[in-house]
């Protein structure tokens, strides 16, 4: 209490200030999602009257719950995939000592870092020669072999992890692969937890992915990808637009609120250590 | 230890905790260690070595996708340095997101991080509230700032207009497009504003007391405690942000699309990436139009190789100055 003075309320009405600007666009994007197409065209930011059909319009202007579908297989299974592999080598980059692992640490960290434009095209060759483009498995099927981002993140959370507890278990008797499953995954569920979320929104958010595989073929498409081709498709409705817009947000918005810890320190691992 | 001094140990009846690493338990340890190294060590070499040795020798030919790649030595390269019309265009708009998004964006984020460190709002609804931009698939937000910033009828120029402004046609201006993509930068900072939050909050409160008695104004402290301590997630942040920024390219093609109103389907695709007057046109997305919608996958090779020679001056950059990318790592 002893120093509310002007600075206090200074600071609080600057970020009161900020804080309306940061949101205002989310408002209005809802606000416009319940609003008739004739209604976005005139000076009106209020919709009179609301109209809740655009909500289920939607669904019959283009497939949606096909691409929402398509969405769900292709971040799931990434994640899943990731995980089984990405899990193993994260624990061992982290905890084992072999000859090698720098080199091999390095490489990693250059592979998370490259813009992906650098290697599109041959592997983009490769998945032509076995027939998979025009769907989506060419971005779900490479996580079976390991995700760069995610080796290193997973990596950051295991070296959090003292070396006492495998050694203890060692000693005890366990096996590698028994140090792994039953002392070092349990520890680090977090940071696993985080990974996978960010893996999850990763391919949720893909664009640049499905556009390079799935353009031509419409049946395959994420849900973000249709958004994107959405307004294209269908001339100037924002309404109906920014309905699909908000059906978009609303499942990483939700995962975000029931994550939201785990998800903070996922993201401040990813950087702090600098 | 060797095998016969681990022997000689156990006979001696030395207690100690090696006793069990056998030759068998090591051989048996070092199989499991290539174990579980495996799918990854397949992953780098089918995903990553090989794509990059193969990107550099398509570089040297002409191929379609159709028949196979023809040798024709430097000739891409010497149409890529004298030749091609749009790809200087496009390394400009490249240039400009490194150069002025990367910079403001850190700033914005770091502005709001102090502001929520200073006011004790770094937990709960107000660090949530800046955050949850960054949350949003970056495809939902262009669509929604393309509509929010439409010319005729969106809410900004709407608003803008009830103070007597005639606001600029954004997205869909030449001159405004990539001032627009900044204002959904800023819009979109909380990532990095996370990261800047939990280092403000991690300076030694001590340093600032310590400030204090030796009677330093606020400016002083910001100047010589703040600062330095937070100078490696900075440099983080900006290096990491101009390796984002080198292939900005979600962001630029789906603005291209919405606001030009054409569908970005199928064949049309490279048609409106650009949008409006190729001020849009990114350098990753010139790859893109030259190897996918051309089908000039030789040259869009020699394109590749380039953004990867830069990208790699950036590497070497990061590799060397921070901790948690060396193989030591956050010990």
């Amino acid at each position: 209490m002893k120093r509310r003075g002007l600075s206090w309320v200074g600071e609080h009405t600057v970020l009161v200030a900020l804080g309306v600007l940061f949101i205002a666009p989310v408002i209005f994007v809802v606000l416009t999602s319940f609003m008739s197409s004739d209604q976005t065209l005139t000076a009106s930011l209020w919709p009179n009257p609301w109209k809740w059909s655009n909500y289920t319009e939607v669904f019959t202007q283009v497939p949606l719950l096909r691409w929402f579908g398509n969405s769900a297989l292709y971040a799931v299974l990434a994640t899943v995939f990731m995980l089984v592999s990405s899990v193993p080598a994260a624990y061992v980059l982290a905890k084992i000592k072999f000859r090698g692992a720098n080199v091999l640490f390095t490489a990693i960290i250059i592979a998370m870092l490259l813009p992906p434009q650098v290697t599109a095209i041959p592997v983009y060759v490769m998945w032509s020669g076995a027939g998979l483009t025009g769907t989506l498995w060419p971005l779900i099927l490479p996580n079976l072999l390991g995700d760069a981002f995610s080796i290193f993140l997973l990596r950051q959370f295991f070296l959090t992890i003292p070396k006492e507890y495998a050694d203890a278990a060692r000693v005890d008797g366990c096996t590698e692969l028994q140090v792994l499953t039953r002392v070092m995954i349990p520890m680090a569920k977090p940071g696993i937890a985080a990974t996978g979320i960010f893996m999850f929104f990763h391919s949720w958010n893909d664009y640049f992915g499905p556009l390079l595989y799935t353009s031509e073929n419409s049946d395959w498409w994420p849900v973000a990808y249709g958004l994107a081709s959405f307004r294209g498709i269908h001339g100037t409705d924002w309404g109906l637009t920014m309905a699909m817009t908000v059906l978009v947000m609303v499942p990483v918005v939700v995962i975000f609120f029931f994550a939201q810890r785990v998800f903070v320190e996922g993201i401040t691992m990813t950087g702090v250590k600098g | 230890m060797t095998a016969t001094a681990d022997a000689l140990q156990s006979t001696l009846g030395v207690p100690t905790a090696t006793a069990v690493r056998t030759p068998r338990y090591r051989l048996r340890r070092r199989l499991v260690t290539l174990a579980l190294l495996t799918p990854a060590l397949l992953g780098l070499l089918i995903f990553f070595v090989y794509p990059l040795i193969a990107s550099v020798y398509y570089s040297f030919t002409r191929y379609d996708l159709v028949s196979p790649p023809e040798w024709i030595g430097l000739r891409n390269y010497e149409y890529l340095f004298t030749k091609d019309p749009k790809v200087i265009i496009a390394a400009l708009n490249t240039l400009w997101f490194v150069a002025i998004m990367v910079p403001v964006k850190i700033v914005f984020a770091l502005l709001i991080a102090g502001l929520l460190a200073r006011a004790r709002a770094a937990n709960g609804v107000w660090r949530t509230l800046f955050y949850l931009p960054a949350l949003i698939p970056p495809v939902a937000s262009v669509v929604a700032f393309v509509f929010l910033f439409n010319p005729a009828t969106g809410p900004v120029n709407q608003i803008l207009r009830l103070f007597g402004i005639d606001g600029p046609l954004w997205f869909n201006d030449p001159a405004w497009s990539k001032p627009s993509l900044l204002l959904l930068a800023i819009w979109v900072m909380g990532d990095i504003m996370i990261i800047f939050l939990a280092s403000l909050l991690d300076v030694p409160r001590e340093q600032y007391e310590a400030a204090s008695l030796d009677g330093a104004n606020g400016m002083q402290k910001l100047r010589y405690v703040t600062f330095p301590n937070i100078t490696p997630v900075l440099l983080f942040a900006l290096v990491t942000g101009i390796i984002a920024a080198l292939q900005y390219f979600t962001e630029a093609a789906v603005a291209s699309g919405v606001a030009s109103g054409k569908a970005v389907v199928g064949e049309g695709t490279g048609n409106n990436l650009g949008y409006p007057g190729n001020s849009l046109l990114t350098y990753t997305e010139w790859l893109y139009v030259r190897g996918f919608s051309q089908y000039q996958l030789g040259y869009a090779s020699a394109l590749a190789v380039l953004l990867f020679v830069v990208s790699a001056i950036l590497l070497v950059l990061l590799l060397r100055r921070f901790k948690a990318f060396t193989p030591e790592g956050a010990f």
